[in-house]
């Protein structure tokens, strides 16, 4: 799609025929692999494809990134986790930062289709690594495009830009945002003081995905919770994004040797 | 009388840093006389102790005249798995604390004899299951443990179309992705899955019942289904510092390590941290395996809290007894207060409190209470949860009438007969966390009982 950021189209009839926005699927590549979860960006009954957007990351994302169509992944578990509850409220305002972009489409569209007025914040550090902006402002009544580096609409980030539309006086039903634990915590700070309702989806590091390992517990209101099976989407003003963050970081050295090794046999990577 | 024969075991010094095979098993000599010593009752009391009823003194006979596929044939009438219940099956309390002998303390060693047969059969070929003539009727069942492979055998035999649905993308429940490569080779379990296909069913892996297909749609699509899907859900305490880096639940300690075999990162890419100094907190199989993984995987110093004293451990004894060889350090009759971390919120220690025996509780056994003023530090970088699961409540998910307990586990009647008709469940899910072989005969009787159920429509 754009640098580092790939969409895959899975033949996947079961899953396609099952799945609903907010919901996500784990993979595996190969028998060597580890499971990783990736949002359910699309999907269609008719084709019985289930799209998929990642960002290369580390190992597995990069791996994932050389196959070619018509290969076959080893596993394909979902749709996993609950779906978004998409109700007619008013007016909603979308946020997508970076790769965070392509878990908020399904749910954009999904509001739309509900009634809803929808407003679409979409961000990414430049103009070369934003995605799905066509995509978004179909389904949107207003999209604003925002970059860290000035290359694409408003020149910071997609905080400012909500902050603005918030200050302006614009009445919000709902705020979801999804992207990098801590765009969302900014989110969740502009949008307390208005007391807008906010949601977001979390990412913390699954196995399962169906709530056996309790590896992917995340603190919200001060209760523990699975985030694969109670979540992954929680009101953003009572999750402990901290404790996210710090467990996401568990492993980079591991992440490290991993990629280093995969360099190697692939001679250098990108 | 001769003595019980002994098992060979792998060095202790040795195994602590491997993950081959603990126990090496028997080996022809040895089987034949230990087979030698059984009285043959003609009232035989062992059988009695095995929730799956092998004729147990007809298969050591046939040991004993190194009539080894005609054991193994005996064993497989009643027993889908022997191969993973002779080395798994807690004896000591089954069909060995039955057997005459036991009251000299030298019972007949009867689950390594079964391993004996078993690991033969595999050497030497597996037995070809017969085709059965087919009744046309389709049997779902979810779950791929013990129990949903032994319901999924016997309804295959009786001819039922049988599909099995599995979340996770290995079939085998625990003896998969729990029970640790040491204590049961990952090979052996795959040999038993195979067996099973042979007999015809057809196994869906990466199959999560409740979320890509609801209960109620099983329900339509198939005369019957069994449900077997375990109890897989690990629990807390709710204690200070439970979400830490570094405390995992031994699900996830033990899943990365089997399930994903991060022993073997980084040629398997699945991460798993090595701690140097751990704590496991449990007294239970899972515990046993979770420690001895960890030593496994280069700790210096392994210990277990438990809150009991040594006679209540729930594990089986030759695991204790194993673990203690190894080094494992038991720290009885102590208790976690708080997990301590330090400013990366990574663990750093583990508050405990010494315990002592009080007065009885419910279930007979007296009960731990705090000793006031005894809290202590230990040091450790990990922390391993392992005090219990419960039943996963995924599969209820869009399905109503599914009756269920407080605890989450799925209320059957005395055939295994769900609250739904037509719907049967069984082991953990029904039971609670338990063993294999008690998984297998709920197993059996559910398969029975879907039997006599189609026989009527
Ligand atoms: C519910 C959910 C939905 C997600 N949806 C998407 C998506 O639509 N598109 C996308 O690009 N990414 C998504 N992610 C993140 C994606 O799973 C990680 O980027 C990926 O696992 C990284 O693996 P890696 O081997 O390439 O990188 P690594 O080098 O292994 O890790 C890079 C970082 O990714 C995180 N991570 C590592 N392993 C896991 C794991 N097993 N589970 C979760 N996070 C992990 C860690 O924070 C780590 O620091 C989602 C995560 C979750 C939990
Ligand atoms: C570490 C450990 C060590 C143990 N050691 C021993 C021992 O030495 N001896 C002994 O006798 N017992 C032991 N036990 C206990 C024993 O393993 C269990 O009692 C037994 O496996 C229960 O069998 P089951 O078939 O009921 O469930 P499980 O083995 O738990 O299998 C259930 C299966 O169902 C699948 N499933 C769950 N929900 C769904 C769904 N919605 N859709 C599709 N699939 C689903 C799960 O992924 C799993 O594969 C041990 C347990 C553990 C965890
Ligand atoms: S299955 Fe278990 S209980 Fe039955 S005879 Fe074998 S070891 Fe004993
Ligand atoms: S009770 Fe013991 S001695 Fe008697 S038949 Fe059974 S195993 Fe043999
Ligand atoms: S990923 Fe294992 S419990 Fe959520």
């Amino acid at each position: 799609m754009v640098h580092q950021v790939h969409l895959m189209k899975v033949f996947a009839p079961d899953v396609a025929r099952a799945a609903k926005p907010g919901q996500f699927v784990i993979i595996r590549i190969d028998e060597q692999s580890e499971r990783i979860p990736l949002t359910i960006a699309d999907y269609s009954v008719e084709e019985s494809s289930v799209t998929i957007i990642f960002q290369e990351m580390g190992k597995t994302t990069k791996q994932l990134a050389t196959l070619n169509a018509q290969d076959t992944l080893q596993d394909f578990v979902g749709p996993l986790g609950t779906p978004s509850e998409i109700e007619k409220l008013g007016t909603v305002v979308m946020v997508g930062g970076g790769v965070g972009v392509a878990p908020a489409y399904p749910q954009a569209k999904a509001y739309k289709a509900a009634g809803n007025k929808v407003m679409t914040i979409i961000g990414a550090r430049s103009e070369n690594l934003l995605i799905l902006e066509e995509e978004m402002r179909a389904v949107s009544d207003e999209l604003l495009v925002c970059t860290d580096d000035g290359t694409k609409g408003h020149h910071g980030f997609v905080t400012d830009v909500l902050q603005r539309l918030l200050q302006n006086g614009e009445h919000v039903d709902r705020v979801v945002a999804i992207g990098p634990p801590i765009m969302m915590r900014a989110v969740a700070g502009v949008t307390k003081p208005f007391g807008i309702q906010t949601i977001v989806s979390l990412n913390p590091i699954m196995i399962d995905g169906t709530g056996m390992c309790g590896g992917c517990r995340v603190s919200v209101d001060g209760k523990t919770k699975f985030a694969c099976v109670d979540g992954p989407e929680f009101d953003a003003h009572k999750v402990d994004f901290n404790l996210l963050m710090s467990r996401l970081a568990v492993y980079r050295d591991e992440e490290g040797i991993s990629i280093k090794k995969h360099e190697c046999t692939c001679g250098g990577g990108q | 009388m001769a003595e019980r024969q002994p098992m060979p075991l792998q060095d202790p010094e040795e195994r602590r840093r491997n993950f081959n095979e603990v126990a090496l098993g028997y080996t022809e000599e040895q089987a034949v006389a230990e087979a030698a010593r059984c009285l043959q009752c003609k009232d035989p009391k062992c059988v009695q102790g095995c929730p799956v009823n092998i004729d147990i003194p007809a298969f050591i006979a046939c040991v004993a005249e190194r009539d080894f596929d005609e054991a193994i044939r005996t064993i497989k009438l009643t027993n889908a798995l022997p191969a993973v219940c002779g080395r798994v099956c807690p004896q000591e309390v089954q069909c060995e604390q039955y057997c005459v002998l036991a009251k000299k303390g030298q019972p007949i060693a009867i689950g390594r004899l079964e391993r004996f047969a078993a690991d033969h059969e595999s050497t030497g070929g597996v037995a070809a299951p017969h085709k059965v003539k087919s009744t046309g009727k389709k049997v779902a069942v979810v779950g791929s443990g013990p129990a949903g492979l032994t319901a999924a055998a016997d309804l295959a035999k009786a001819g039922h179309s049988v599909t099995i649905f599995e979340s996770l993308h290995e079939p085998g429940g625990v003896l998969t992705y729990g029970i640790p490569e040491f204590r049961l080779p990952k090979a052996i379990v795959r040999q038993e899955v195979d067996y099973i296909k042979q007999l015809g069913v057809d196994i869906k892996v990466d199959y999560v019942i409740g979320k890509i297909k609801t209960l109620d749609e099983l329900r339509d699509e198939f005369d019957a289904v069994f449900l077997g899907t375990g109890a897989g859900l690990p629990n807390f305490m709710g204690i200070e510092g439970e979400n830490l880096n570094g405390v995992y639940s031994a699900n996830e300690f033990l899943t990365r390590v089997n399930l994903m075999k991060a022993f073997r990162f980084p040629d398997y890419d699945t991460p798993i941290k090595r701690g140097k100094k751990v704590i496991v907190v449990g007294g239970g199989n899972v515990a046993m395996d979770a420690a001895r993984c960890a030593l496994r995987l280069g700790a210096d110093e392994v210990s277990i809290v438990y809150r009991r004293s040594e006679d209540e451990l729930p594990a089986r004894r030759e695991e204790v007894e194993n673990a203690k060889e190894e080094g494992i350090i038991f720290r009885l009759l102590t208790n976690p207060v708080r997990i301590l971390g330090d400013d990366k919120m990574n663990v750093k220690s583990v508050e405990c409190i010494r315990m002592e025996l009080g007065e009885p509780d419910a279930s007979g056994r007296r009960r731990p209470v705090s000793v006031k003023g005894s809290e202590h530090e230990i040091e450790a970088d990990t922390v391993i949860i392992a005090i219990g699961t419960s039943p996963n409540p995924i599969i209820f998910s869009g399905s109503d009438g599914l009756e269920s307990t407080s605890k989450g586990t799925i209320v059957v009647d005395d055939t295994g007969m769900s609250s739904l008709p037509g719907v049967c469940a069984g082991g953990d899910v029904v039971t609670g966390a338990a063993t294999v072989i008690s998984a297998m005969g709920a197993g059996k009787l559910a398969a029975q009982t879907i039997n006599d159920h189609l026989g009527k429509q």
